[in-house]
């Protein structure tokens, strides 16, 4: 090895690490308040000196008045999530295929329509999003933060999609118009078996979009058995004396599932999402 | 089942402008645009339309003026707009050309590096604000140890505070806009950079004469694009700040939530609509860029 490459090498290393720390700090510390006791939490050791699981034991078991509902406010994310992700894919695919492939007069209008809500900052469009859901009689049902959160995923996933099925060949629906498909068996045999990867990308955008926000949840939901767990996190700051190791251990717990789901489907959402994201 | 139809009279062309007699292919296409559309009248074109007319009266926006959390709020949009933003752009250009190295451990590190975005915001921050608790937290705990002196409060702080809601921001999201750059960056024909170092080009001029010129326009979309999302990020400030000490933090995101909160929607919807002039000609070049 020369001196060259053990310099570029040492160069190297100098931006890696401190990339690395500045990832992982508050990583590391959500992991390091999760795993500590009560007492040691606030020591400020980068270790524990007894690191224990007590903490999601405590969780699982419902064991504070902040986590009383933890299983049932797991379970209101998972379905909310769930549902968001399927009802985007249905939305999203229908459009995408009437506007790219069957051409629908006004297509192009919706499909601008659709662009201008995907760049209204979310927050701006909360505010008036919980005044017509108080109007709608939504306020405190989950159908109110499932219809918002579809809302905001269906522009993103329509755009990916047209632009997904813009690069399938016409020759494929003229063939099978001429061997006299009908608009929906097009749809069912010809465009949802080649559509299948976005699909699965779009899906998982819609599914991690509903899963994690925080914004949405908290304002159209209160009651805490409606409550997603991410808003019942936020909740622990109401005193200044909360468990804050448990809040850890919850949010870690929070955290793993979306984690996972975008690793395991990292190749669709790298090549179907980054590429979509910005067009040069 | 389905039954096969004979091939229809009309020729069939899929492509063009509509024709007269609506052909079962624009029946089809109206059929499945309707649930979109209905999603579109009923939550977005309703609302909006709805919180403009909420923000009608010319006294909301006397009050507005007249609150000084306001005019701060303002300041706080524009210095997390134009300090934070370029920032973060300008790092994530510089790590994307890191991480296109060609090393294992890169690899590895990348696939690290991609957690802040691949996990949700909320534990993350809130870990993030009890790292700089002043008592307990672990920097002040790591300064204490390093130089024997007490750090700053931070978040008790209002300029501390703003600045860590930025960092904060640029934590969360640096890694979305970094894997865009180096999607930008591998784009790049090899061939250039080989037939620049045969002429011997130093690195600098690599990327001023290679690497910039093309990614010039992917740099100035996600610029814009970043904007527009920043304008609405609520979380980085909400769960790190809360907008205090003494509303001192608030960025536009959050005061509108915190007039809502106050139930004085008229003011909040006004302060969306006086951000209107800034949000709408980001939103018009993004769509302009975008519907190509």
């Amino acid at each position: 090895m020369s001196w060259r490459t053990v310099t570029t090498e040492a160069k190297l290393l100098l931006i890696g690490i401190p990339v690395l720390i500045w990832t992982m700090l508050p990583i590391y510390n959500l992991f390091l308040f999760a795993i500590s006791p009560k007492e040691s939490a606030f020591a400020g050791n980068l270790w524990p000196d007894h690191p224990t699981l007590r903490n999601f034991a405590l969780v699982f078991g419902e064991k504070h008045h902040y986590l009383e509902h933890f299983w049932l406010q797991l379970w209101n994310s998972l379905i909310i999530a769930v549902s968001v992700g399927a009802l985007t894919l249905f939305v999203a695919t229908c459009a995408a295929f009437a506007i790219s492939r069957l051409k629908v007069r006004g297509g192009r209008t919706v499909m601008n329509l659709a662009l201008f809500t995907y760049f209204i900052p979310a927050a701006f469009l909360a505010v008036p999003m919980y005044k017509t859901m108080g109007l709608y009689g939504l306020l405190n049902n989950q159908w109110a933060l499932i219809l918002a959160m579809l809302t905001i995923a269906a522009p993103y996933s329509i755009w990916v999609l047209k632009q997904a099925s813009d690069k399938l060949p016409f020759e494929l629906d003229e063939a099978a118009r001429i061997d006299g498909a009908s608009p929906l068996q097009l749809f069912r045999l010809v465009y949802l078996p080649l559509m299948l990867p976005s699909m699965v990308a779009i899906g998982t955008y819609a599914l991690l979009l509903a899963w994690n926000e925080y914004l949405y949840a908290f304002l159209l939901l209160s009651n805490d058995r409606q409550i997603t767990l991410g808003v019942a996190l936020g909740n622990f700051l109401a005193a200044d004396d909360s468990p804050w190791e448990l809040l850890m251990a919850t949010g870690l717990i929070y955290a793993l599932p979306p984690a996972a789901i975008y690793y395991t489907f990292k190749r669709y959402m790298v090549g179907g999402l980054t590429a979509g994201a910005v067009k040069s | 089942m389905s039954t096969l139809v004979l091939p229809r009279a009309e020729p069939a062309l899929p492509v063009g402008p509509a024709r007269k007699r609506m052909s079962p292919y624009q029946k089809w296409g109206m059929i499945l645009l309707v649930p979109y559309v209905l999603i579109l009248i009923v939550f977005v074109l309703y609302p909006v339309g709805y919180g403009l007319w909420l923000a009608r009266h010319p006294e909301s926006y006397v009050k507005l003026v007249d609150d000084p959390i306001f005019a701060r709020s303002i300041v706080n949009t524009l210095v997390f707009l134009i300090v934070g933003i370029n920032l973060k752009m300008v790092v994530a250009l510089f790590l994307s050309g890191f991480f296109v190295q060609a090393r294992t451990w890169i690899k590895w590190l990348s696939l690290l590096f991609i957690l802040p975005w691949a996990v949700p915001s909320i534990p993350t921050i809130l870990s993030v604000r009890f790292m700089l608790n002043p008592e307990w937290g672990v920097i002040n705990h790591l300064i204490f140890k390093f130089t024997g002196t007490d750090g700053p409060n931070w978040l008790n702080d209002p300029t501390i505070a703003l600045a860590m809601a930025i960092l904060m921001h640029i934590w969360k999201s640096l890694p979305f806009w970094t894997l865009i750059l180096i999607a930008g960056r591998m784009a790049i024909p090899a061939e250039h950079y080989e037939a620049a170092a045969v002429d011997g080009a130093t690195k600098w001029q690599k990327f001023m004469y290679i690497t910039w010129p093309s990614m010039r326009t992917l740099y100035l979309t996600s610029l814009i694009l970043s904007m527009i999302w920043t304008l609405g990020d609520f979380n980085s400030v909400y769960l790190l700040t809360g907008g205090g000490p003494a509303d001192l933090t608030h960025v536009l995101a959050t005061l509108g939530i915190r007039y809502l909160r106050l139930d004085q929607v008229d003011l909040s919807m006004a302060a969306i609509v006086c951000a209107l002039p800034l949000v709408l000609p980001l939103v018009f070049f993004m769509m302009k860029r975008l519907s190509r």
